[in-house]
């Protein structure tokens, strides 16, 4: 067996075993959630902040199917249309337990739910002052995924596509040209629609994907985790073999030397 | 007895009553829970400082499934 060298994956200080991050979202219930997350592999996930239902004490809580202190949670600030909802979410998702490693997403259009940028930039220099570690959610566009790292961002998580649409990779050049220039990890989040796509973002030299609709709403969630995590694993050593070069005509597999 | 706004909700609570008390009422102690009160975010410590009054406006927020 070859000896492979270590290929550790690092947020914000945090060692995380697998570059596949999944969200919580859209499961049928907890239950089928708990078992796509361990089927995924994923140590880390992305849950939202909510108000409690106080007048249904029976309500199950995802916090009794997926042991916080076992998995990481990513608390996000879905649903955000400014810089102050997403700051007052987060804050308080930091006081429920001492999150300081969060994801923000601050969208502009309910349509498209695009992130709105101008939001985005101005919402990590005030977390990063206050001492979060910020993951964000941004649009493919190198400049701005630059200005969120100069601005202190931990990771940088450009979508593939609009959130939820399942139209994979629309932009390939940019994706690879944000992580080219980027230091800090760069996780490709949104619009994945099925396990290649994953593996496409990865042979790109993705650090991660982070995965919700195209598991939640696969026919068979369970078993889609399982060909997400797959699909991260091949990608991810695809990138690091390093693919052959593209000629334009053949190139014989077998020698002419001796040939009878 | 006191009228507060609960999670969006008129909720009528007794005179005296604390935040402490309002979360054992609703059988969220202990629970992964945060609070804001009237704006401001309540730390766990602090739970049994305020009592609460007429008009005073309460969020309890926890997580869910989210993506």
């Amino acid at each position: 067996m070859v000896k492979l060298k270590k290929d550790i994956f690092r947020v914000a200080g945090k060692k995380l075993n697998s570059r596949l991050i999944v969200g919580t979202g859209k499961y049928k219930n907890f239950s089928e959630t708990a078992k796509a997350v361990k089927a995924s592999g994923a140590d880390m996930v992305t849950v939202a902040v909510r108000r409690v239902n106080i007048f249904d004490k029976k309500k199950p809580l995802l916090t009794d199917y997926l042991n916080p202190k076992k998995i990481i949670y990513l608390p996000n600030t879905a649903g955000c249309f400014n810089s102050d909802e997403a700051l007052r979410t987060l804050r308080l998702a930091r006081e429920m337990g001492g999150w300081k490693l969060v994801k923000l997403e601050v969208l502009g259009d309910k349509k498209t739910l695009y992130p709105n940028m101008i939001e985005t930039i101005k919402s990590t220099k005030t977390l990063v002052k206050e001492g979060f570690n910020v993951m964000v959610y941004c649009t493919d566009d190198p400049l701005l995924a630059k200005k969120l790292e100069d601005n202190g961002a931990s990771a940088i998580m450009p979508l593939a596509s609009p959130i939820g649409s399942g139209l994979g990779i629309q932009n390939k050049l940019n994706i690879s040209l944000i992580i080219k220039q980027s230091k800090v990890p760069v996780i490709v989040d949104a619009g994945i629609g099925t396990a290649s796509d994953a593996t496409i973002a990865m042979e790109l030299g993705c650090d991660g994907v982070l995965i919700n609709s195209a598991i939640s709403n696969s026919k068979k969630p369970i078993l889609m985790a399982k060909a997400f995590k797959d699909a991260v694993i091949s990608g991810r050593n695809s990138y690091l073999a390093g693919r052959m070069n593209k000629n334009n005509l053949a190139i014989p597999s077998s020698t002419n030397k001796g040939i009878i | 007895m006191a009228k507060i706004q609960l999670n969006g909700k008129k909720v009528v609570i007794k005179t005296s009553f604390s935040i402490f008390d309002l979360l054992k009422k609703y059988k969220l102690s202990g629970k992964k829970i945060a609070i804001e009160y009237n704006g401001t975010i309540i730390s766990k410590e602090n739970y049994k400082k305020n009592y609460l009054k007429d008009n005073d406006k309460i969020e309890i927020v926890h997580f869910i499934g989210g993506g």
